[in-house]
């Protein structure tokens, strides 16, 4: 099941539609603190189709890692408890078996983390380590396997991959490390790459580098990419759909550009107001009052309330994440009456692209 | 550009002439040359942001501003005094007037130490006035930072990120500085906190006359906070020049390759639709390129680059680039 190239995967999965590859249903995670039980996220929905890029966004501690580390079933020691469902090419990774897990976890589904420094044992060189996932999942051959993990070190960008495949972590740079650990999660055709943060310890130039090299594979061998990260602007260069988290909800779900252009919910609104631009701008930066409630008082009804400025009588009702037309979902029942302002198109765009928005 | 011009006759509140910091490694066998002949001014009420990736030596030059290093060669004049040739004495009267703030609040204040006697603490090391005097003025600094009253009897784990390094800004406008050099100072912050902390600089700025050195990798916020900006690359300046010339108009190859490498939250119809992805890394600043350091990595490296180092020349007015070739017409982005 699902040993083909991905090609072949996508030609089953194209027979039945647009069945999504992924699908998160009411996912809710508890953890155990000293003070009791704690409700990291709650609620979260939302579908990932094959091939797609998908971000999710959202300041530390709104729940987006937690999200991406449950669905391959990661939790951390203190983990409490899960809600809901998910769907994984219709099997249910909340309750499959820790073996049926074990065959999804780094084959069918891949991860990278920010620092791969971390993620990389120093003991073994970096062609033991991205052969090991081969190993574990198929019978086959040291030759073999050697030959394929130099192939995917060429597929990542890794100049003269045979001197570099005996190479310990310890000798490769930061962007490098990198690189290594996308040839590792990639080396068995994963359908699903999760990337948690994986530019955020990197240089810009580098960055770069790397946010290309993820859009191409993506592209070129149609894994769907979920993006965790804070960064706006690495959504937007790497991602077509855009996830939006606050306090343990998902709190808005649209594509990239309509989510930049025309935002309807009002944090997604406030964020992108808050940021600087490159061009500059010396005025005041809008920003968003007060500060994320803690998970300990959490209040009832919108979690955004206390910090929003649209908000009115509704807000302290429970908020569905509900339709707002042309595929866009948002988690505010004032969003058709509010008219938020998005990015704002800075002076140094180019001039074409300015009319065209206008 | 009359604002321009009033700009350049203001008096320099520092001024760095060849600069060099080298460090020994851990094996003493090689040196690494942080800082590698900079030259610039700071001019009085200005934010001069520097921009460089991790390696670049933008946080050296930062701890050396304000003295927590010393330059191995060149100079560093505070006021046109050279505060090494002070007494101690003297100079730790003087240092007051030069702070520096940085990029993680937890871990500029003891866990153990509630606000205010954090607050207090350098009023107390310098001996300003008697202990109700040092009191109140910790708490108008608390207050212009925006922290409430009752903020000084709390610790610092009872705060949120941007409320610590509220705090830390307190702490160092106590002394009434006349610079304050800021390392990476929102780079620890969540998005939505990071405009509120930008704004108080800017607030603080206008009320109390002060003069920032901004050092960030972040070019938006450089380019936000900054009236002129340096651009670092591997221990030297490539660039220097008012932002929006830099931003809009940049001369050297790296800074085109740095701003093309940024990623912009904009909609697929407003992005450039060619950039420049560099090759490569930063080398290593123990055995730096000959020439023009950059070249290994630049797209338009020619034959000189690796034979002469470029010459730090004023390009257009109050615009100054290290490049052989940023004169030349074809070369501009657009």
């Amino acid at each position: 099941m699902g040993a083909g190239p991905p090609a072949q995967r996508r030609a089953e999965g194209a027979r039945d539609g647009a069945r999504p590859l992924l699908s998160v249903r009411g996912l809710g995670i508890r953890f155990k603190t000293t003070q009791g039980i704690w409700q990291a996220t709650r609620r979260i929905e939302f579908d990932i189709a094959p091939g797609e890029r998908v971000g999710i966004v959202g300041e530390s501690g709104c729940g987006k890692t937690i999200t991406g580390l449950s669905i391959l079933r990661l939790l951390p020691g203190n983990f409490a408890g899960l809600d809901g469902k998910i769907l994984f090419d219709g099997v249910d990774l909340a309750s499959c078996s820790a073996r049926q897990m074990r065959a999804i976890r780094g084959k069918r589904i891949a991860m990278i983390f920010q620092e791969p420094m971390s993620a990389l044992d120093p003991v073994f060189t970096v062609g033991h380590q991205i052969a090991e996932t081969l190993r574990v999942h198929s019978n086959i051959g040291q030759g073999e396997a050697r030959a394929k993990t130099l192939e995917m070190l060429r597929r990542v960008g890794i100049a003269s991959p045979e001197r570099r495949i005996d190479d310990y972590p310890h000798q490769l740079s930061g962007g490098m490390r990198q690189r290594v650990m996308i040839a590792a999660s990639l080396i068995c055709g994963p359908q699903l790459l999760i990337a948690d943060e994986p530019t955020t310890a990197l240089d810009v130039t580098v960055q770069a580098q790397i946010l290309e090299l993820l859009r191409d594979i993506s592209e070129t061998s149609k894994t769907a990419l979920m993006l965790i990260t804070h960064d706006l602007g690495v959504v937007a260069e790497t991602c077509t759909r855009m996830i939006t988290m606050y306090a343990g909800e998902v709190i808005e779900d649209a594509s990239v550009d309509e989510a930049l252009v025309r935002p309807l919910h009002p944090y997604t609104s406030g964020l992108l107001r808050s940021l600087p631009h490159l061009s500059p701008r010396h005025g005041r930066l809008p920003s968003i009052p007060g500060r994320v409630p803690s998970i300990a008082e959490m209040p009832a009804g919108c979690r955004f309330r206390a910090r929003c400025a649209h908000a009115a009588m509704g807000c302290e009702g429970e908020q569905k994440l509900q339709d707002a037309g042309g595929g866009r979902r948002v988690r505010c029942h004032r969003f058709a009456e509010l008219n938020l302002p998005g990015a704002l198109h800075p002076p140094g765009a180019p001039a074409a692209a300015k009319v065209a928005t206008q | 550009m009359t604002a321009a011009s009033a700009e350049q006759r203001r008096e320099p509140i520092v001024s760095v002439r060849d600069l060099q910091v080298r460090f020994q490694t851990s094996d003493r066998r090689a040196t690494v040359k942080a800082v590698d002949g900079v030259n610039f001014d700071v001019r009085r009420g200005e934010t001069f942001g520097i921009i460089g990736e991790s390696g670049s030596g933008k946080t050296t030059i930062g701890r050396a501003l304000v003295f927590l290093l010393n330059p191995s060669a060149g100079a560093i004049l505070h006021d046109g005094i050279d505060p090494t040739a002070l007494s101690r004495r003297e100079f730790q009267n003087h240092r007051r007037d030069y702070q520096i703030i940085f990029q993680d609040p937890n871990a500029a204040l003891n866990p153990r130490m509630t606000i205010l006697a954090s607050v207090l603490e350098p009023l107390e090391l310098a001996r300003i006035g008697d202990r109700a005097a040092r009191e109140r003025q910790a708490r108008e600094a608390l207050e212009r930072v925006g922290l409430p009253q009752e903020f000084g009897e709390r610790y610092p784990h009872q705060l949120s990120g941007g409320q610590k390094q509220r705090v830390v800004i307190a702490r160092a406008l106590t002394l009434k500085p006349k610079l304050i050099v800021c390392d990476e100072v929102v780079a620890a912050l969540d998005m939505s906190i990071r405009g509120d902390v930008l704004n108080l600089f800017a607030d603080l700025q206008r009320d109390l006359g002060l003069t920032y050195v901004f050092i960030t990798h972040d070019l938006a916020v450089v380019a936000h906070i900054s009236e002129r900006v340096a651009v670092m690359y591997l221990g030297q300046f490539v660039e220097l020049g008012p932002t929006e010339e830099v931003a809009e108009r940049p001369l050297h190859p790296y800074t085109i390759a740095l701003l093309s490498a940024e990623p912009r939250p904009l909609p697929s119809t407003m992005r450039q639709e060619s950039r420049i992805v560099l090759q490569g890394e930063v080398p290593s600043p123990i055995d730096p390129p000959s020439g023009c350091r950059f070249r290994t990595r630049c797209p338009h490296a020619q034959p000189l680059c690796t034979e002469r180092v470029p010459e730090w020349r004023e390009l257009k007015p109050d615009h100054w680039v290290a490049c052989h070739f940023a004169d030349r017409p074809n070369f501009s982005p657009r």
